[in-house]
């Protein structure tokens, strides 16, 4: 039976689609959340570890 | 090894990390994620493809690695010393903190698949083709999962509608160009 309270909450309770605007939103958290990781660029452990590598046959493995 | 190899992997490095960081929720273990990638990686590089994406070769083998070895460990101990929030040094202003955290603890809430199609595509930058091909599965298949991602995301974190944005929200989101 549909009564006022549910017709109150018909329009927020089961979203079928995302307004644009939601997902606007939802994709700038996202992409704060990642590219506050990505600005802190490589950690030296990384570096380090890339520039120790001696991959066979390299012959400037430094 | 090719110096332009050397540079293109140093440069996938932070997105990787970002991507590990979203996959294990923990920082220290995404670290380690990333490591073990960059090994395998590089003991492997003559599988590389030269001219392919040398970003989307390693998030393949990072996610790959996380499936078989972290993910029955996923999370266990997600932040449980606040490393993650702390690595977060530029909270980004044009979102209220709390916000930010409840997107934060929603994001690790959705089931691991959705998450990681959500992030390839929604931040790494991916195509739906490159995250398919990234995790091993069809292009139809991702684009299901990021709208299923959205949709839990949105529920979890209670917004259902342009109405459950109080008038703060509207005038950041108009503020930073999410409005009209």
């Amino acid at each position: 039976m549909e009564t006022a309270e549910t017709r109150n909450r018909k329009d927020g309770s089961r979203p079928a689609k995302l307004s644009r605007e939601v997902q606007a939103r939802l994709g700038q958290q996202l992409r704060s959340l990642y590219d506050d990781v990505v600005n802190q660029g490589v950690p030296d452990r990384f570096t380090d570890l890339i520039n120790r590598i001696n991959v066979p046959g390299n012959q400037d493995g430094q | 090894m090719d110096e332009a190899v050397r540079k293109a992997v140093l440069g996938a490095v932070p997105s990787l990390r970002a991507f590990a960081i979203s996959l294990c929720g923990n920082v220290d273990r995404a670290d380690d994620l990333v490591q073990e990638t960059l090994l395998r990686a590089l003991a492997n590089i003559d599988s590389f493809q030269p001219g392919t994406n040398m970003s989307a070769w390693l998030f393949t083998i990072l996610r790959n690695h996380f499936r078989s070895e972290y993910r029955k460990r996923r999370r266990e101990v997600e932040d449980s010393d606040g490393r993650y929030a702390e690595t977060l040094k530029s909270q980004p202003d044009q979102l209220g903190h709390v916000e930010f955290n409840e997107f934060r603890v929603a994001l690790g809430q959705l089931p691991a698949d959705q998450r990681e199609a959500l992030v390839l595509v929604g931040a790494s930058g991916f195509s739906y083709e490159e995250a398919a091909h990234i995790c091993g599965c069809a292009v139809g298949t991702i684009k299901s999962r990021v709208n299923r991602a959205r949709t839990r995301l949105a529920e979890l974190m209670s917004i259902e509608g342009t109405d459950d944005f109080g008038p703060d929200e509207q005038t950041r989101a108009v503020m930073a160009g999410g409005g009209e």
